[in-house]
């Protein structure tokens, strides 16, 4: 077993180099390089964590400006709704009111056109009574050879007239 | 052509040579030979180096690369979180050096160089170096201990709870368990390495020695001997991982002991 075998002859050079070297190990890779490396990985996880909690916070914005925006929305629609309703009612009430207008105008169209035709029937009355009781006077003196006044003809005329 | 039998040594492989004419440097009368095992210490240093160097791109999307590098430290970091607390991370580039080390050395001492003509050499299958490794990491601990505890750090070998009367025993059982450690932690990955690499050894010599005796050897225990050893090499590759994670996990346990007594 040459371990043993050469003991004597190899254990200060054995140890001497493995204390060389592992020490180069030690204070170059373990001590130089190696906390460098993981100063690069908390860095990334540092790094990652502030990006999740940016993302997060992005999120929050979004949420929040997504409420306000349905809040306003809403209001715009209930006011837009009240618009309409407005608008609508406004709308009758015109309709209404040129409607009672043309009402009237009509009533009083009809009522003036009664009225023109009562006068039109008295007047005609009127001309028939004038125009019977002439006839009435020349009838009477044609057939009687008396002459009848104006005044006892229309009375006899309304008389006849009334009688029916 | 099969005259002569092959001599396959299933040790060789763990003899230490010096390199380039260096078997005489000293240093205070110690000798300091650059040897393969140092050679490969430095090839696993290189490595080791190129591949965490790889990760350092500090991108924010990380490549495979600089993936595979953050995986490790961060595997390493957990390791010590979860067995320490908080007050582990100042341990990590310790444990991600000597959880490293270990593993690249297993893995380098695995590949199959020999194809090549080169001589991988584990050289943690030598407990000169894991016997090093585990007296850092005990070290470690004690100064630790003493350090934040003084020697309030005796308390850890007599658990809660303990009767009065109990107290002598069990604290000589707990120092006992307690000075086992950096031995048990280097034996461990000693002979773990070792044995696999023996036995990897000792199959690829009745591979040869079988088939060198003729077909029906051959075939025989040669085939079977190579189906196995891909099996060995496979268990071996698991090995070099977990006897890392195994030194590297107890050396987190036992700097918790340590930091935070029971």
């Amino acid at each position: 077993m040459p371990q043993i075998a050469q003991l004597a002859e190899t254990f200060s050079s054995q140890i001497f180099w493995l204390l060389v070297f592992f020490g180069i190990v030690f204070f170059v890779i373990g001590r130089g390089m190696v906390p460098k490396v993981m100063g690069t990985v908390a860095q990334r996880d540092s790094q990652i964590g502030s990006d999740l909690a940016a993302a997060e916070a992005a999120r929050a914005q979004a949420d929040e400006e997504e409420e306000a925006w349905r809040k306003r929305e809403n209001e715009n629609r209930a006011a837009a709704q009240a618009l309409i309703a407005k608008a609508k009612a406004e709308a009758a009430a015109s309709n209404e009111k040129k409607l009672s207008a043309a009402q009237k105008r009509l009533d009083k169209k009809l009522a003036d056109a009664e009225a023109a035709v009562a006068a039109a029937r008295t007047s005609a009355m009127a001309e028939i009574e004038g125009v019977a009781a002439e006839a009435t006077q020349d009838i009477v003196q044609r057939l009687a050879g008396v002459s009848v006044t104006a005044a006892s003809a229309k009375k006899a005329v309304k008389e006849a007239m009334s009688n029916g | 052509m099969a005259a002569e039998p092959a001599k396959v040594d299933p040790m060789y492989q763990f003899t230490i040579e010096p390199l380039f004419g260096s078997a005489n440097w000293e240093i205070a009368g110690f000798n300091i030979a650059f040897t393969n095992s140092a050679m490969w210490m430095l090839i696993t240093t290189v490595v080791l180096g190129i591949f965490v160097w790889g990760g350092m791109k500090r991108e924010l999307v990380p490549g495979r690369w600089q993936m595979a590098v953050e995986t490790f430290t961060g595997f390493v970091e957990n390791m010590l979180e979860a067995n320490i607390g908080k007050a582990g991370r100042k341990y990590v580039p310790y444990v991600f050096s000597l959880f490293m080390f270990i593993l690249f050395a297993n893995i380098l001492g695995l590949l199959p160089l020999g194809i090549v003509g080169l001589h991988p050499f584990t050289f943690t299958s030598h407990f000169t170096i894991t016997g090093v490794l585990a007296a850092i990491s005990f070290s470690i601990v004690l100064i630790v201990g003493f350090w934040k505890h003084g020697f309030h750090f005796f308390s850890l070998f007599v658990p809660h709870g303990t009767p009065l009367p109990m107290i002598p025993a069990i604290f000589l059982i707990e120092l006992v368990s307690f000075a086992v450690r950096p031995f048990s932690l280097a034996l461990r990955l000693f002979v773990a390495m070792m044995a696999g690499h023996v036995l990897l050894e000792v199959l690829s010599s009745f591979v040869i020695d079988g088939t060198n005796a003729g077909a029906h050897f051959g075939l025989l225990v040669g085939l079977p001997s190579f189906l196995l050893m891909i099996g060995i090499c496979a268990l071996e590759i698991l090995v070099a991982g977990i006897q890392a994670y195994v030194f590297a996990l107890l050396t987190s346990l036992y700097i918790n002991d340590a930091e935070n007594l029971h």
